[in-house]
Order: structure tokens, then C-alpha cells, then sequence
């Protein structure tokens, strides 16, 4: 390996001389390139749309639908990004670098929220807090109204749910933010007359900013993507519009051209962040030690618990305590043998999807690292996108091709193959993993690219001058110092792969029914007491890759 | 390459060829609806019947993007509008059965023989039983009227059922009538509609609104649960053109590879044995007449269905969604 220079290195094969309308090409921009066609191509098969345009259908969605439809994107954008970063960043301070009752406690059920499909705690919450459920129910036995209480199938709402559905992504990134920049920034903040409040805002914040664009942009494509919880909540988002126009008008190519709109908006927000972000450095000046907590004593410890126990009790204790009273009702008779396949199925995708994620993850982020260029880092980015496409769009851009290819190739090798084959390619675990890369991809770049921002060049000039270079140098050096965030990125993958449901639908070979699946069966006839007993199961398996992880990187300061 | 490729067909072809029997169903009626059913098929027969599960629209999408190398034998949905959808797409076959065209009443299978309605869903009016007598109830269009004003209930346009219900309603009385009742059932809601039926229902039983259009079935799994809820059903329209019925049903994909197959499980499950089975498990109406409902569904009444034909509503389907959106139904 050689010319890892921070211009792009440009290398061809020996003899081949390089015709003048071939674009330069760096083997990073080769590599980001590579990965990201697997989100690009059905990007482009969801684009390839726009060669039938549907002019009826159009004229009655900009007349009736789209006009709501963007003020209700608009207003889900700015609630939920506020939302999650309200509730995200001073939870991950808290944790990170303070000391306090409970904390180690709070430090991983924080995350739990991640194991919990978003709609089905829309679905609890609905139980509890409408006029209907429990609360106003009981409320109006006592005062004989409930006239008074705020509805929750509002905006509102839809914005309140959503960010304690999605705050962790904030959470698990700002924590890991706050415990890499060590104690020292802070240290200098306060020994230059800073009080620890203008610490915060003025150094520690500014130095978070990667990680927290990284958790808010997740969060805010999550939301975008969502279709479970704004339909729960009659909200008129860009998903609803979709499938409107799929399920309801008959038409596909009108769905994928609005899923194209939405995937350009957030292109659009993207690239919008990285011009505000500009050429900051976002350096630790070492590996960051495992630090000592600033220990928090009296009213502000007791806040700080309190504020940590009300976003558990709110995002997490009361919907699961609903599923587990639902459960109790139908598990005798919903419960049999076929559980162990479920989780069992549940877990192997999750675990395998999770590490080809991540491991691509780290390719993206190292290849944008060796090569800085606008190029790579637009392949880096594409590679992102499919988490903002609704997943069921997603899916059949995905399986088009797939069959398409099965097809040609069905057709190519003809009578050789055995009497009555259908199938080559899809219906195989491959297509399935490569599928939730699409997905999935920008869930863990986020973590790891974030994490790579912590390591100087001049620690790499350093390494390189002692003559560890190439593949050596990203694993003797970059991984130890990413290792939160490759185990975080871990972490949400596989959470995130667990709770998957159109790709899986989509794409899973026969029989191979999961904990999501076996939701979406309960789900699709309205019955949702029965889909609590695969939620719970799914809850309860994804507390395993939870503690594993808490247990395996007890030495990173970022997850003790 | 050609040989890699070919063993690598021959190591995943393993698992995906159908053994001649077999018969494939992608199904977008759920696992615990249709998997007793073909157990016992399974039971009688010693067919095996081997489906996946999903939405109605990416099982199409699929079915298309595969063409003729689907597995597929069978599409099976839970409304008539996928069905005509489907039909219209060139994704089924017609199919000649004696037995079929015996068992599943004209109004309810598709004039060409590509797919045959297996169970019948009723959608009607409901009334909370402390608020509301029978006698002041009639039709799907009189609660347009001003005197239900702030009392109704309605689930979300954007589910099929309700596209099919005002769909028929086009059919029935003119698309001109048809806004103007949707507009008035806008104009008389209580609150924003609701995502499903069970949750309508549930608004009713406590009083936020006095009457609501459902399906049958979810009143009837909710009373099951809980006897004592004030609500009771009312069949509309029985002095006009009948209560709205919709189906789920089958047809035989049109790239089968185990046509007959595929034609004899249909044909198994419209009969008298698989009908109780079929329409029971969710308290449906079994579409042969030669078939009890089920006890708990037969104390709800006999009623008149809306006889114009089901495939009438995936036709207007896009229109009644144009309407209704005109109409600021959400």
C-alpha cells in the first residue's frame, strides 16, 4: 500500500493507460462506490419511475394532499429534531459524565426504547391516553369529564411519541460523545473561568456536533420513513401519501416518485449540514481514559434521576407494562414451539446483518478518511439514503432487480437446471443481508463516522512514521479508538434489523418467519393484545445484544 | 462462470423447487387465519400447502417482478379491491369450475373466473345502546344528516374497507350524491377518525361519539372480550340496496405451476367442509349458502348484502379515494 496521502491516490493497473474521458478514480472511491450500489440500485429502480407519470393522480395529490402533507413533513421535522435532542443530549451528558443515583442503571435502560417498535408503543399509548383508554376512562369515573385533557391523536402527539420512540439514537451518540472528549477540554473550559454550564454550551456541546447531526438525522429519517405510527396517529405525512397512492389508486410509479421527492428532501438536508459544518475538526487529543465522574449531590443529583426515571417511565415502563398485561391474557394460548424459531430467526439476521453493516460502515468511513474528496464522499452519502425511503418502497426496489436477474439467469442456464426452478438469487439469506444493508447502512455509518472524527492525522502521520501502514494501520490504530462506536453501531443494527419488517416480509425464504413478522400477522387484523406477546419476546431478545454489549466494552469508557 | 453459476442454481434451486403436488399461496390474509385450513387440507389430502405472508401491494409488486418464475400458485387477499387489482394487472388466470361457480354466489366472484370471494365481511352501522334506538337508524347516507351532528364515528379513508364502502355507494347512487354524503358524515364528526375499527368502537362504548360504520368482526371479537359494552349493531340500508358486504378470496396466479392444484384447493376451501373453518376463526360470513354462521354471528341477524357486484369497488377504488379526499374525509 502506498500514496495514503490525504489527496486522493489514484492507482491503475500496470500496462492499462487511462483514456482521457475515464474519470479518476481512487480505490476509496472504488470501495465507497461498490458498497453503496447496493442502497443506489434500487434507489434508481424507485427513480426509473419517473418514466411513467401518472398526470391525473399528480393533479389531484398537489391539489388535495400535498399541500397538508408538507406542512405535517415540515412540522414532524422540526418537533421530532427538537424532540429527540431535548430529551437525547442531557440524558447522554447526565450519563457520560456525571455521577448520580442510578446511573449505571439508567446508562443502558435508556436505550431500551430502541427494542420497541415505534408503533407498537404509538399502538400502548393510544391505549392509554385517549378518551377511551384507561386514563381519561378513569378520570371521568372520578370528575365525571375528561373535557380537560389534551387529545393525543394530535400533532402533538405524533411529535411527543415519536421522540420517545426515537430519542435513543440521540442518547446512545451524544454518550458516546461526551465520554470520548475526556475530562480535559472541560478541565481547560473551567480553569479559563468558564463555570461548568458555559463548559457545556460552549465546548462540550460544539465538540458533540458530529455525533448529534449523526442521532438527529437518524431519528428525523426514521420519522420520514415511518409509516406505522402516523397512520396509528391519522397523520398525513409523506408515507401516507405513498401508499395512498400505491395501495389505494392502484399506483406504483406515483408512489415511487413521491419516495423520490422524499429521498432528494433529505438528500437536501444533508448536504445543507455539511456546508453549515464546513471544515471543523472534531479531534480528541488522545484516546480518551475512563474519566471520573463529576459526582452530582442533593436537589441536582435528585433532578437528574427524576428527569431520567420520567423519559424511562414515559418511553418505556408504561408501554411495555401494557404489553405485559396484554400478554398475560394471551399467552397460554398464542405461545407454542415455534417461538424458538422465531427468536432464534430474529437473532441470527440481526447478529449477521449487524456485522456486515458495520464492517461496511467502517469501510465507507475510513475510505472517506483516506480520500476527502467531493466524489467518495457522494458515494458515502448515497450509501446512506435507504434509511429515508419507506421500507415497503424500499423493499420492492430491492426485489425488482433481484428477480430480474433471476430471471436473465433462469432463462441463460434454461434446461440445465432442475425441472420447475424458480428462484437463484432471492428467497436466499444473501439477498436478505444485502437488503438490510440498504436499509441499514446509515445507522451505523453515523456511529462510526462520528467516532472516526475523534482521530487526529497527526496520529496517523504518527503510526505511518513507525511504519505501520495500510490494512495494519486501520486495525492497530482506528479500531481500538473506534470501539465504541463500532459497538454502538452494532448495537442499533441490530436492534433496528430485529424490529425490520417490510424487507423481511419481502424477502425472507420460506418458513423463515420472525419475532416481526409474527407482529405484522397480529397487526394487519387489528389484533394488537396478540402482537404484544412477539413485541415483548422481540423487547426481551433485544436486551440480549444490550448486555452483551454493556458487558463486552466495560473498558470503553463510553459504555461502562 | 457458466458452471459456478450453475451449481450455485442447483444448491438454491434445492429448496425453491415446487415438488409436484405442492401448492404455493402468497397470502395477504394472516397466518393464524389461513394456516388451520391448510393443515387440515393437509390432514385430508396429503397436499402440502406452502405460503408466505405480507401486504397485499409488495405481494403484488412481487408477483409481477417475477413473472413467470413465480413459486406461486395462488394469490390470496382480504378485500375485493386487491382482487380486481390484481385481475386488472394480468396477474391471475380464469379459471373453469363447476364447483366454484356452485358455491360462491355470483355477486362475490368475478365474472371471469379470476378470483372467487371465500368469506364475506359485512361493514355496517353501530350505535352506542344508551344514545341511540334502532328506530332512529336506516342507512350508510343518513348519517349525513344534520341531526348527527358531533355523534359520528368513522375510521380513516385511507383503509380499503371504506374505500370499497363509498366505491359501492358511487355505484349505487351516483358520484354526485356520494360527495355530498361524504361531506356530511365530515360535517357530523365527533372527533378525527380513527385508525381502526376497534378503536372506533371502543369510542362509541365510552360515549365520545354515538354511532360509527364497522366491520362486523371487530365487534364481534370485542364483545367477546367483553360482554357488557353498550353498543349495538344495526344493518343499513336494508330498505335500499342492502349492507355493503366485501370479501376475501383467491385466484390462481397466472404463471402457476400447479394450476390443477391450485384450482383444488380453492375449490376445497369454498366448500361445506373448509367454509366453517374458513369464515369461524374470525367471525366472518362464510360465502356458501349451503353453510350455518357461526352461533355468536348468527345472533347478530339476517340481513340483505348490497348484491351489485364486489369487483365494482376495486374499479372505483381510485375514484372513491379522489372523492373522499375532495371531501376532506382524512
Amino acid at each position: 500500500m502506498h500514496g495514503e496521502t490525504s489527496s486522493p491516490a489514484t492507482t491503475y493497473p500496470p500496462g492499462w493507460r487511462k483514456p482521457a474521458w475515464w474519470p479518476a478514480v481512487s480505490r476509496w472511491q472504488a470501495l465507497a462506490a461498490l458498497i453503496s450500489s447496493v442502497t443506489v440500485l434500487p434507489l434508481l429502480v424507485i427513480a426509473l419511475s419517473f418514466a411513467d407519470v401518472n398526470a391525473d393522480i399528480w393533479a389531484h395529490l398537489s391539489e388535495f394532499v400535498l399541500p397538508r402533507l408538507l406542512a405535517n413533513t415540515a412540522l414532524l421535522l422540526l418537533g421530532v429534531g427538537v424532540g429527540v435532542l431535548l430529551l437525547g443530549v442531557p440524558l447522554g451528558w447526565l450519563v457520560a459524565v456525571h455521577e448520580f443515583p442510578g446511573r449505571r442503571v439508567f446508562n443502558w435502560a435508556l436505550m431500551l426504547p430502541l427494542a420497541m417498535p415505534a408503533y407498537v408503543m404509538a399502538f400502548t399509548q393510544i391505549g392509554l391516553l385517549d378518551f377511551s383508554g384507561v386514563l381519561q376512562s378513569w378520570l371521568r369515573e372520578v370528575w365525571g369529564s375528561s373535557a380537560w385533557f389534551p387529545p393525543i391523536r394530535s400533532r402533538g402527539g405524533v411529535v411527543l411519541v415519536m421522540s420517545l420512540a426515537l430519542y435513543p439514537y440521540v442518547y446512545l451518540l451524544a454518550r458516546d460523545a461526551f465520554a470520548s472528549q475526556g475530562r480535559r477540554a472541560l478541565e481547560a473550559a473551567q480553569s479559563l473561568g468558564l463555570s461548568p454550564w458555559q463548559g457545556f454550551w460552549r465546548v462540550a456541546l460544539p465538540m458533540a456536533r458530529p455525533w448529534l447531526i449523526g442521532g438527529v438525522s437518524l431519528a428525523l429519517m426514521e420519522a420520514l420513513a415511518d409509516f406505522g405510527t402516523v397512520s396509528i396517529f391519522s397523520f398525513d405525512a409523506f408515507t401516507t401519501a405513498i401508499y395512498k397512492a400505491w395501495f389505494a389508486m392502484f399506483s406504483l410509479s406515483s408512489a415511487s416518485q413521491l419516495s423520490s421527492l422524499l429521498v432528494l428532501l433529505v438528500f437536501a438536508l444533508i448536504w445543507l449540514e455539511q456546508r453549515l459544518r464546513g471544515g471543523r475538526a472534531y479531534h480528541a487529543g488522545r484516546l480518551a481514559q475512563p474519566q471520573s465522574r463529576l459526582p452530582l449531590h442533593g436537589w441536582p443529583a435528585a433532578l437528574a434521576c427524576g428527569f431520567a426515571s420520567l423519559v424511562l417511565l414515559l418511553a418505556f415502563v408504561l408501554p411495555f407494562g401494557q404489553l405485559l398485561v396484554w400478554v398475560a391474557r394471551v399467552w397460554e394460548a398464542d405461545l407454542d414451539a415455534r417461538y424458538i424459531d422465531f427468536v432464534w430467526h430474529s437473532l441470527a439476521l440481526a447478529i449477521m446483518a449487524a456485522g456486515l453493516v458495520t464492517l461496511c460502515a467502517l469501510a465507507l468511513s475510513y475510505a472517506q478518511r483516506r480520500d476527502p474528496s467531493p466524489t467518495a464522499r457522494l458515494w458515502v452519502r448515497l450509501a446512506t439514503l435507504g434509511y429515508a425511503v419507506p421500507g415497503t418502497v424500499l423493499a420492492v426496489g430491492l426485489f425488482i432487480p433481484v428477480a430480474a436477474l433471476d430471471n436473465l439467469l433462469i432463462a441463460w442456464l434454461g434446461a440445465a437446471l432442475p425441472e420447475g426452478t424458480t428462484a437463484i438469487f432471492k428467497g436466499t439469506l444473501a439477498v436478505m443481508l444485502l437488503a438490510y444493508l440498504a436499509r441499514f447502512a446509515a445507522v451505523g455509518f453515523s456511529s462510526v463516522d462520528a467516532a472516526m472524527q475523534r482521530i487526529t492525522r497527526s496520529q496517523e502521520e504518527t503510526a505511518r512514521s513507525l511504519g505501520v501502514a495500510g490494512f495494519a494501520l486501520l486495525r492497530r490504530v482506528h479500531v481500538p479508538m473506534l470501539r465504541g462506536g463500532l459497538l454502538t453501531a452494532v448495537l442499533m443494527v441490530c436492534v433496528d434489523v430485529m424490529k425490520e419488517m417490510p424487507i423481511t416480509l419481502m424477502t425472507r425464504p420460506f418458513g423463515w418467519d420472525t419475532l416481526a413478522v409474527r407482529i405484522f400477522e397480529m397487526t394487519s387484523e387489528g389484533e394488537w393484545e396478540r402482537a404484544a406477546l412477539p413485541a415483548v419476546a422481540l423487547v426481551l431478545v433485544g436486551l440480549l445484544p444490550v448486555l452483551l454489549l454493556a458487558r463486552a466494552s466495560s473498558h470503553t469508557g463510553a459504555h461502562r | 462462470m457458466k458452471h459456478a453459476l450453475l451449481a450455485l442454481a442447483t444448491l438454491s434451486a434445492l429448496s425453491a423447487v415446487a415438488h409436484a403436488e405442492e401448492v404455493v399461496v402468497y397470502s395477504a390474509r394472516n397466518e393464524q387465519l389461513i394456516k388451520p385450513l391448510f393443515d387440515a387440507y393437509k390432514k385430508e389430502t396429503g397436499v402440502d400447502v406452502k405460503f408466505v405472508t405480507g401486504q397485499e401491494g409488495p405481494l403484488m409488486a412481487r408477483l409481477k417482478a417475477e413473472g413467470a418464475n413465480t413459486p406461486a400458485d395462488i394469490l390470496l387477499t382480504v378485500d375485493a379491491g386487491n382482487l380486481w387489482q390484481a385481475a386488472h394487472e394480468g396477474l391471475l388466470k380464469p379459471v373453469q369450475s363447476k364447483v366454484l361457480d356452485a358455491n360462491v354466489p355470483a355477486h362475490l366472484r368475478d365474472p371471469k373466473g379470476q378470483w372467487f370471494g371465500l368469506s364475506v365481511r359485512a361493514r355496517t352501522i353501530f350505535f352506542n345502546t344508551h344514545k341511540v334506538k334502532p328506530a332512529q337508524l336506516s342507512s350508510y347516507e343518513d348519517l349525513a344528516d344534520a341531526k348527527w351532528k358531533g355523534k359520528l364515528c368513522l375510521r380513516t379513508s385511507k383503509k380499503v374497507y371504506n374505500q370499497s364502502l363509498v366505491g359501492m355507494m358511487m355505484a349505487d347512487i351516483g358520484p354526485v350524491k356520494t360527495e355530498r354524503v361524504v361531506r356530511g358524515w365530515v360535517d357530523n364528526l365527533a372527533t378525527d377518525v380513527f385508525p381502526d375499527d376497534t378503536k372506533m368502537l371502543e369510542a362509541i362504548a365510552a360515549g365520545q361519539c354515538d354511532v360509527g360504520i364497522a366491520n362486523t368482526y371487530y365487534f364481534g371479537r370485542l364483545m367477546e372480550k367483553n360482554p357488557s359494552l353498550p353498543i349495538g349493531i344495526f344493518w343499513a340500508n336494508q330498505q335500499g340496496s342492502g349492507t355493503h358486504v366485501n370479501v376475501s378470496g383467491a385466484g390462481v396466479t397466472r404463471y402457476a405451476k400447479n394450476e390443477k392444484g391450485a384450482v383444488r384447493l380453492i375449490e376445497w376451501l369454498s366448500s361445506e367442509k373448509a367454509q366453517n373453518l374458513y369464515a369461524d376463526v374470525n367471525m366472518e360470513y362464510p360465502v356458501n349458502r349451503k353453510v350455518n354462521v357461526d352461533p355468536v354471528v348468527a345472533k347478530w341477524g339476517d340481513f340483505k348484502h348490497n348484491y351489485i357486484n364486489v369487483a365494482k369497488a376495486g374499479e372505483l377504488q381510485a375514484e372513491a379515494v379522489k372523492l373522499m379526499d375532495r371531501a376532506g374525509y382524512r
